[in-house]
């Protein structure tokens, strides 16, 4: 039995080599300076991914702004604040979201983002990332705060600090750099979001001017791409994947790496 | 606070004195400010919630209106003319999803019991982590490879030999392209086995370790030890599987690149399909009419529905499993 097991599990991590190491096959041969800094161009002209790039980072800084600290506040709420049946629905409910289909929720930030302001926008797809990452957020922010040990809070309560105090002054300190981790996974977790982007940032083939127009991402990029009949852009959309493995999975590394004293 | 609401009858100095007893029991002005922040947000949660299913039932409500329960049963989805059934989009989402656990959860149980019971723990703690990784590849990256690597091998290797020995099979009948349900089905598989491995593994190591010691000094061999571990942790077990339908049924990128985007019911595992996601990402942008748009929206709410209850039952089945023991669900 332990033969077949062990094979389930090789199975999983072949897969895995198979999926990463194609990838890297495929892209490494498009990839120069110039793809990186261009933006795309017709079909036999070469062209890039730089405004997919600035579009996916701009858009993880609007989500990263809007997500992190909603999502932070709510772990703060569970863990500190709430107590009773209240506070069991919020962790149910946040615990749920979690699992809510990512194109759902584009379709909610179209219904009452995009609808009244009539164009698609970064803005929005910033929005629907955001939603998508904070109950990522919120569960890990409480799950760190719970370790805090408890005789942390009774200390500096017992020295006359107000609880507001204790909470922002002791207790999210020492439960910083888990936070910090769980923020690194959400924004890894978001950059691959290509669903929720379809229909709120809905993609460009220029530079983003500002906030309140439509944005290129890498995502939508390697989707179009994927999906369109040229083989040049099929190539791109293989070195695009590269560009955005090399983040996602370096962020999950690094997270690891930096745990990997505490699992 | 419903001591508050009970006393608001005795004047609004003790009603008053009450709540902020509530809010703030130090007494602190600052910690009162601080609670009600925090319960803001916490209600925000809610409300997001809430506004969701608002926001979608009324951009639903045209199609609604026009097709009643009739559209979850209606066969046929021509937005030339006018007809729009949701049955289509049932089925390839609920086939894709059921092909995807039939071929995951085997492999998510091997996998789980092979880094909680067998593997040592300078093997299973790395490779623990390469599984992992697999939940981070993005969903349009597994489409992109779906596309281009896993179809044409179905195509050349896997589909014909299926129909050469149960092509008796109806489900194995049918023209052979690469594109359609099974891919799907498999797409899904690879991406939710890592979600399934990663709750089982939560839920096996949080069966107390005297189970164990009790079968093996029953004189249980290893194996029949893990059947006790297993039986113990069933019912964490079923609420993994049902998480990873639930992933399974809202997944989007990839399998709308793979499963061949066809508004029909076809009993060939082989055939295009269709997907409520699939349905959404690839016609809301182009989608004309108000009664159009409201059948799309219409779909997302009735996978946002599916998907809740779905998330729900499962989250309620793995905490009791892993609350037991103080064992920290994982899994996002």
């Amino acid at each position: 039995m332990t033969a077949l097991t062990a094979l389930c599990t090789v199975l999983a991590v072949g897969a895995l080599l198979i999926i990463l190491s194609y990838i890297a096959w495929q892209g490494i041969g498009s990839i120069n300076l110039q793809f990186l800094i261009d933006r795309p161009r017709p079909v036999g002209e070469g062209g890039g991914i730089g405004n997919a790039i600035l579009g996916s980072l701009m858009l993880l800084g609007i989500s990263s702004v809007i997500g992190l600290p909603l999502g932070i506040a709510v772990g703060v709420y569970l863990s500190e604040v709430g107590t009773g049946r209240f506070s069991g629905a919020v962790r149910f409910i946040v615990d749920t979201l979690t699992g809510i289909p990512s194109i759902v929720t584009g379709v909610f930030v179209y219904a009452v983002l995009v609808l009244p302001m009539k164009h698609f926008s970064a803005f929005a797809g910033g929005v629907a990332l955001a939603l998508i990452m904070i109950p990522i957020v919120a569960r890990t922010t409480e799950e760190m705060l719970k370790l805090v040990p408890h005789s942390l809070r009774e200390g500096a309560l017992a020295l006359g600090a107000p609880q507001w105090r204790v909470t922002l002054g002791v207790i999210i300190p020492a439960a910083a750099p888990g936070i910090a981790t769980g923020a690194m996974l959400a924004i890894a977790r978001v950059s691959g979001e290509t669903a929720p982007l379809l229909f709120t940032a809905f993609g460009s083939r220029f530079f983003p001017k500002s906030l309140n127009e439509p944005i290129a991402s890498l995502t939508v990029q390697i989707y179009n791409y994927a999906i369109s009949p040229y083989d040049e852009w099929h190539a791109q959309a293989w070195a695009a994947t590269l560009v955005l493995m090399v983040l996602v999975l370096g962020i999950n590394i690094i997270v690891r790496f930096l745990t990997r004293k505490k699992f | 606070m419903s001591a508050a609401v009970e006393n608001g009858g005795h004047g609004f100095g003790r009603g008053y004195s009450n709540w902020r007893r509530v809010l703030s029991p130090t007494g602190n002005t600052g910690d009162g400010i601080f609670r009600i922040l925090m319960l803001l947000v916490a209600l925000l949660m809610v409300a997001i919630v809430l506004a969701m299913v608002l926001a979608l039932a009324a951009d639903a409500m045209p199609a609604i209106r026009q097709f009643g329960f009739g559209f979850l049963t209606a066969r046929q989805w021509d937005p030339i003319k006018g007809e729009f059934g949701a049955l289509p989009f049932i089925y390839g989402t609920v086939m894709s999803s059921l092909i995807a656990l039939a071929i995951s959860v085997p492999f998510s149980l091997g996998i789980a019991i092979f880094l909680v019971e067998q593997a040592p723990h300078y093997i299973a703690r790395p490779v623990g982590f390469l599984v992992e990784l697999l939940a981070a590849i993005p969903s349009v990256v597994y489409g992109l490879w779906g596309i281009f690597v896993l179809a044409p091998f179905l195509r050349v290797y896997v589909e014909p030999a299926l129909a050469k020995v149960f092509g008796w099979l109806p489900l194995f009948q049918g023209s052979i392209t690469g594109i359609g349900l099974l891919t799907g089905g498999i797409i899904l598989a690879i991406m939710v086995t890592p979600i399934i491995s990663a709750v089982v593994r939560d839920v096996l190591a949080a069966v107390p370790g005297s189970q164990r010691e009790a079968a093996l000094a029953l004189g249980a061999t290893k194996w029949e030890m893990i059947r006790v571990v297993l039986v113990n942790g069933a019912p964490g077990i079923a609420g993994a599987i049902i998480l990873g339908l639930g992933r399974a049924l809202g997944e989007t990128m990839a399998v709308t690149m793979v499963i061949g985007n066809r508004a029909q019911i076809s009993p060939s595992f082989f055939d295009p399909a269709y997907t409520i996601a699939s349905a959404i990402a690839n016609e809301f942008n182009e989608a004309t009419g108000d009664l159009y748009v409201a059948a799309l929206v219409e779909l997302g709410l009735i996978l946002f529905l599916v998907t809740f209850i779905v998330n729900g039952i499962a989250r309620l089945l793995v905490w009791n499993v892993t609350r037991k023991t103080g064992g920290v669900g994982r899994a996002a």
